[in-house]
């Protein structure tokens, strides 16, 4: 049941670096799964966490292939998010900082997420009924 | 819309790469936007607002850097634009910044006067 | 009266600027605020029985502040109970918390 509450999110690491990463996430679908729209503002790094391309690797060191290893990727993580926001009527919309995008050949990214700007941010946070923001170092 | 504080304390993060320092171009860009928004440096962060910074000259192989960063100027026009500026003076004490060292425009605030600085910002982004 | 939510995800034996957050959360508890102070990530090793972090955690309470840990953190770190007045919570509250009317969130 949609709440008709909202969180706007701004994110700032690169996938594979930070517990941040998967704070975030998990934020997202912990309001996601409560029935709450989220917005979220990937700037710099953080345009990296949608990129289509990817991939599962197997793993030398555990002696595993791909399939036994399955190694969750951010783009998998997040793309079963806009399906969760899918399934539970309510909307997540998945900022990717343009000029980050940009300058990092990012562009290629999954269903979901939009290029916006520091512009759209500051819109969605305005209209939100709250706004974290989760910073590198 | 509502006051934000901008809290900078992380500091040549990506400056040369960036031509600037990424908060405070979202800074500018949200100012340009219409945002009611200050700004905090504290941390190392507070060698932002040092006068006569100067990271020109790199070079990479043939490839020259044509425009460095040039953090102090970008304080001094975010001031000029209307962003109040604050800087956390014991930690410039503590880095062996002196008011001498530093840009003008920029209000110095102790850290017991914090707590009030945040009370009077109903969003707080600590960058 | 704002409700402050302070989220403090940096390890207190990594981190010097740990303190500067602590004084922060103490300092807005002192003008009559509301604080909870949420720990997550590295955050919440302070919380290990006899770390020499405990009596940050005494501290914050005899400012009231409320301390909530991470439950997953908790257990990634397996940490299965934290010191005493350390209420454990896990991403839901954290959200309930966020989304109450006033409230202002900040993340270290």
């Amino acid at each position: 049941m949609a709440s008709g509450k909202t969180i706007t999110i701004a994110i700032m690491d690169a996938p594979y670096e930070s517990a941040n990463s998967t704070t975030a996430l998990r934020i997202i679908h912990a309001a996601l799964q409560q029935g709450h729209n989220v917005n979220v503002f990937a700037y710099e790094g953080a345009v990296n966490l949608t990129m289509k391309a990817q991939q599962p690797h197997a793993n030398p060191v555990k002696g595993t292939t791909v399939e036994q290893e399955q190694h969750p990727t951010t783009k998998d993580w997040i793309a079963s998010l806009f399906k969760l926001a899918k399934d539970k009527g309510v909307k997540l919309d998945w900022n990717n900082c343009g000029l980050c995008v940009d300058e990092r050949g990012a562009g290629d990214w999954i269903e979901g997420p939009r290029r916006g700007s520091p512009k759209d941010f500051l819109e969605a946070s305005s209209a939100s009924d709250a706004t974290l923001v989760i910073p590198t170092k | 819309m509502p006051k934000i504080l901008n809290i900078v304390e992380t500091a040549y993060r990506a400056t040369i790469e960036e031509q600037d320092d990424t908060i405070l171009w979202l800074t500018h860009a949200l100012k340009n936007a219409g945002a009611d928004i200050s700004l905090l440096l504290r941390a190392n962060a507070v060698n932002y607002a040092v006068k006569g910074q100067d990271a020109s000259g790199l070079v990479f192989g043939e490839a020259s850097m044509a425009h460095s960063p040039e953090i102090d100027k970008d304080l001094e026009k975010l001031a000029a634009k209307g962003v109040p500026v604050y800087l956390v003076e014991e930690d410039a004490k503590e880095r062996g910044l002196s008011d001498a060292d530093l840009i003008s425009g920029v209000k110095k605030i102790s850290r017991r006067d914090l707590p009030e600085l945040i009370d009077q910002h109903p969003q707080v982004w600590h960058w | 009266m704002a409700k402050h939510i302070f989220i403090e995800s940096r390890d207190p034996f990594d981190s010097a600027d740990v303190d500067y957050f602590s004084e922060l959360v103490q300092g807005i508890a002192n003008r009559g605020q509301e604080v909870i102070l949420f720990l997550v990530q590295n955050g919440v090793l302070a919380t290990r029985r006899g770390s020499k972090h405990n009596e940050r955690i005494t501290q914050f309470m005899k400012h009231k502040v409320k301390v909530v840990a991470d439950g997953f953190s908790l257990r990634e770190r397996g940490i299965s109970k934290p010191f005493d007045g350390v209420e454990v919570a896990d991403m839901d509250h954290l959200v309930k918390l966020l989304l109450e009317p006033g409230t202002k969130a900040i993340w270290h």
